[in-house]
């Protein structure tokens, strides 16, 4: 695939302005699906959680999840939506082949939660109204696997495998009004919303929000109107956007693909674009119209959602804080500077940081491991760093180093096998035998052959030059392989000396 | 073992509970029947003596221990293949399910089994129940035991006449507008559509689900009322369901009186475009209603007069949609154009070939009712109707208890007369379409035979939502107070059928 020609995002921003909305996917954790009782749980061999109305098959019908709509309406109350006394169901009827019934069953004229808002604070400050213009129940489609061709897209393949394990999931999709004004902020406005709503859907406890596994996707709508007009442009919905920075790194990619097309006189075609994390590019997919006729209608197999006042109100009640209120919060108990706040903040990594402070790490510790060497890591890897560690992991890592079972070298080194999925800090640190050596007679032993060794160390030392206790220390960490304490060994040299 | 065909269910549970006949009997000697029979009636698609008898062979050894499951135990039951078993293939008529075994039993067919009924067969119905001659049958059609020639009705005509031709006692039918009673009216049967959400619709293959009704089918009003209080309760796979604790249905007809109770006659559905025949047999059970304390009250529905056509835009309009699910991928018959092809070529392919014209006609209406620009004129249109429907009938039954009228025009016409004019056979639904609509309950029994053709007249009563009990009574009562003028009942004076036994 050939990259479009892409213009100085600085200059697309001098002649447009970009618009932006968004529609985020989330998959509800529930035990079973949105209308059946086959299990809902991921990975689990294809076609095995099914039932009839899985599958569609002749006769079948849907009953509604009780708890997939707790779960939505706590989701539309912690977007500060309406909820709707009545809700009903309705069918999308499009034929495809992972779509079991050739319809879906979605909300349409009457979704369970409009009208909400949700605060958005930048990683520079900047807080952002992000409107909700609807939250609505519908159920998840199953999965196509391209087989022959050589991009696992549709075109080229030979054939297709369907699993319909993922038909009938619990998704809530919320749909944003349309955001102007983010002007140069536009992709990390897309990137802070995409991670205040994981943040939500987290603290509610009701998705995994795991973006690399779907359960979180956004697709993002982008237009660009030239300065000083007051027209909307035509817009692209991009998808197939699998984690925080790709959110980012799309938006701003478009921004700059259609900035050059319009400045280069050429017109932007509605469609949908696909996001490819390798090249860092979208490519075109369908074209897509606002007269796709989809022919909804109230689906007569269910009667209307009518949550009582009672539960709405014990919904509501028990309501977890708000992610802009936390994060204020947060930054006031862990007493972080705005500095190293902005650290957590440009990482999105907050509620990983905090869950690693609740897991018993200190705050310092907490942020340094995400920030730094995990986020290096994923980075490496092109992956979120959520994907990588879980924050229990973390607290564990820092709690080996902190009671001096690692250095922090060890700790990376540690780190590194956790990931590789080798188990946990302490089965890593015991099956590699990679414990600090804390025994001081055994460092002495070591320091006593490495002065043996450059016999004039000891007396620079004592005429001030400190500092040649560093190639002692070289030789006795290479001789412990790397597991000693070099502030404990530094100590031990300095004590011989001063001893002498 | 030929006079057990011509018991009512209610006199062979009594065989079986005084041990003077088994279930292996019973069952075999309607089994027998069919052999006889069913080559010229075609009522049954799916026959299998081998898992009915051992069924039946179940229930009498229940019954030798003391531990009968229901006072039906043991007693044959045809079901309409339209609701899915796991025993017999479920094709609901169409090419596109040929031989399809479903992996679950649908509701009804779970509780039939439940209570020890012993089921027969699979019976024929219009493709999708989509018909009222059950000549969209794409396995061919079913004939009315009284004429051979003629239309048993539809999409039920199979289970019709089923019971008619002495082939099963108890049948199950579905109606989305008239598919359970019309077939009875032109039989010579009973049928009943109970209050929608009365009996569960799961594993009934979908027509349009706001209308469809599973209900009994056979040939006295107590039978149908036994057979309602084995299908009739909540099912928690079904949302549409209802959550009511129902009156024993049989209760009603055993206690049946018609003292005092309001009768209302709707002027919409008498006099134009009814047969002279058909009108007279009605009005005749009206006066022998009226002669036995009832009191007959004129009403008049005026929405009904569009009924037709709201009928005829919600219907296909869901069917369209219920009917995508049939496109190869998962179940039923696939068609691969030569070659290969894509997924949509195969789809495609399948539906042209697995659907028959009269489906096809109706998918690509409600296609077009739901689509953008037309659903608000067509479909949109249409459920205003359904609400004045509605409405019409809640005020009607202000005054009166049930409402009567002749259940269809016409009695049964000639095999093939109809099946150029579609619209002609869509109005001949003119009197039973508004219950669906309005989802309340109502029955069709025998009033007597037409005398220009001398072929049999049903009466239907409809009564308010959940009131199915009052059906009961009133067709119990009148069935009871016909047989007594006639001296014996309609279908014992249907022409013996070649190779029967009669």
């Amino acid at each position: 695939m050939s990259k479009a020609k892409l213009m100085d995002y600085d200059k697309a921003l001098e002649l447009f302005e970009p618009v932006l909305g968004f529609e985020v996917h989330v998959e509800l954790s529930t035990q079973t699906k949105m209308f059946s009782s086959a299990p809902n749980n991921f990975g689990a061999e294809p076609n095995t959680n099914i039932t009839p109305v899985c599958l569609g098959l002749p006769g079948s019908l849907p009953v509604v999840n009780e708890q997939a709509v707790r779960y939505s309406i706590s989701l539309g109350l912690a977007l500060d939506c309406d909820i709707a006394p009545s809700s009903s169901f309705a069918r999308k009827n499009y034929f495809y082949p992972d779509l079991a019934k050739n319809y879906q069953i979605s909300q349409f004229d009457e979704p369970i939660a409009v009208n909400g808002t949700v605060e958005v604070e930048l990683p520079n400050g900047r807080v952002f109204h992000v409107d909700i213009e609807r939250a609505h129940m519908e159920e998840d489609a199953g999965k196509l696997t391209h087989v022959g061709g050589s991009t696992g897209r549709i075109q080229g393949a030979e054939y297709s495998l369907v699993d319909y394990n993922r038909a009938g999931v619990p998704l809530v999709e919320i749909v944003t009004r349309m955001i102007e004004g983010a002007e140069h902020d536009a992709p990390e406005l897309a990137k802070a919303y995409v991670a205040t709503i994981r943040d939500i859907v987290l603290a509610l406890g009701i998705s995994d929000a795991k973006m690399e596994r779907g359960n979180l996707r956004c697709d993002a709508n982008v237009s660009l109107r030239p300065r000083g007009s007051n027209k909307l442009g035509t817009r692209t919905e991009t998808k197939n956007v699998n984690s925080l920075r790709s959110i980012e790194r799309a938006v701003r990619y478009e921004i700059q693909r259609q900035a050059q097309i319009l400045a280069d006189g050429g017109t932007i075609v509605q469609e949908t674009r696909h996001w490819h994390e390798d090249t860092g590019a979208t490519s075109a997919g369908r074209p897509k119209s606002d007269a796709d006729d989809y022919r909804y209608f109230p689906e007569p197999d269910l009667l209307p959602v009518v949550p009582s006042p009672e539960l709405i109100a014990e919904l509501k009640a028990a309501l977890p804080e708000k992610p802009v209120e936390r994060r204020r919060r947060l930054k006031a108990e862990w007493g972080f500077t705005d500095l190293e706040f902005q650290d957590i903040d440009n990482s999105g990594l907050l509620t990983e940081v905090a869950a690693t402070v609740a897991a018993g790490a200190s705050p310092q510790a907490a942020r340094k491991w995400w920030t730094g060497e995990v986020a290096r890591l994923a980075n490496a890897a092109e992956v979120d760093a959520t994907s990588l560690v879980t924050p229990e992991q973390v607290a564990e890592l820092a709690g080996l180093v902190d009671e001096g079972t690692l250095t922090d070298r060890l700790a990376r080194q540690v780190l590194e096998s956790v990931i590789a999925g080798e188990g946990s800090p302490k089965e890593v640190v015991d099956k590699q035998g990679l414990a600090v050596v804390s025994d001081d007679g055994a460092l002495i032993e070591a320091i006593d052959k490495a002065l043996s060794a450059q016999p004039d160390v000891l007396e620079k030392i004592r005429e001030g030059k400190v500092q040649a206790a560093g190639a002692v220390i070289g030789a006795v960490m290479q001789a412990m392989q790397g597991k000693a304490d070099a502030a404990r060994v530094r100590e031990l040299i300095l004590e011989r000396a001063s001893a002498q | 073992m030929s006079e057990l065909i011509h018991r009512t269910a209610a006199e062979l549970a009594t065989a079986l509970a005084e041990g003077r006949a088994s279930s292996v009997e019973i069952t075999k000697a309607h089994l027998d029947r069919i052999e006889a029979v069913d080559g010229d009636v075609h009522a049954f698609l799916h026959v299998n003596a081998e898992v009915s008898l051992a069924a039946a062979a179940a229930s009498d050894k229940r019954r030798a221990a003391g531990d009968p499951l229901h006072a039906l135990d043991g007693v044959p039951v045809a079901i309409k293949d339209v609701l899915v078993t796991t025993d017999m293939p479920s094709t609901a008529g169409s090419r596109i399910l040929e031989g399809w075994m479903s992996p679950y039993d649908a509701t009804p067919v779970t509780k039939l089994r439940e209570a020890g009924l012993v089921p027969l067969g699979k019976t024929n119905m219009d493709e999708f129940a989509m018909g009222s001659s059950t000549e969209h049958s794409a396995y061919g059609p079913t004939r009315n035991p009284w004429d051979l020639d003629r239309i048993p009705g539809g999409s039920g005509g199979g289970s019709a006449a089923a019971v008619a031709a002495f082939e099963a006692p108890l049948a199950l039918g579905s109606d989305t507008g008239g598919s359970i009673r019309q077939p009875a009216h032109v039989t010579g049967t009973v049928g009943i559509k109970p209050t929608y959400g009365g009996v569960s619709r799961y594993g009934a293959i979908a027509l349009a689900s706001s209308l469809d009704q599973i209900g009994p089918v056979t040939r006295n009003v107590l039978d149908a009322a036994l057979l309602h209080d084995v299908i009739a309760g909540h099912d928690r796979h079904d949302s549409t369901s209802l959550k009511h604790e129902w009156p024993s249905m049989a209760e009603a007809v055993r206690k049946a009186d018609v003292k005092g109770l309001r009768i209302g006659v709707v002027s919409q559905l008498d006099g134009e475009g009814f047969q002279p025949g058909v009108l007279a047999r009605f009005h005749e059970a009206i006066a022998l209603l009226e002669a036995n304390g009832a009191e007959i009250v004129e009403l008049s529905l005026p929405s009904l007069e569009h009924a037709v056509a709201a009928y005829y835009l919600i219907l296909p309009a869901e069917a369209s949609s219920n009917l995508a699910k049939f496109d190869s991928v998962r179940f039923g018959l696939r068609v691969a154009p030569a070659g290969g092809g894509t997924v949509e070529q195969v789809m495609s392919a399948t539906r042209e070939a697995g659907f028959g014209a009269e489906v096809k006609r109706r998918i690509i209406l409600g296609t077009y009712a739901l689509s953008a620009g037309y659903y608000d004129a067509y479909y949109g249109s249409a459920q205003k109707v359904r609400t004045l429907v509605q409405r019409d009938f809640a005020a009607g039954f202000d005054q009166v208890d049930v409402i009567a009228s002749p259940t269809a025009p016409t009695t049964a016409w000639k095999l093939g007369e109809q099946l150029d004019d579609p619209l002609e056979m869509w109005r001949g639904d003119l009197a039973t379409i508004p219950a669906n609509l309005a989802g309340i309950p109502g029955i069709s029994l025998p009033a007597g035979l037409a005398d220009e053709d001398g072929l049999p007249v049903g009466i239907q009563f409809l009564a308010p939502a959940r009131e199915d009990a009052r059906l009961y009574n009133v067709g119990g009562a009148l069935e009871q107070l016909l047989v007594d003028k006639w001296g014996h009942t309609l279908l014992s004076k249907a022409p013996a059928l070649k190779g029967g036994q009669r």
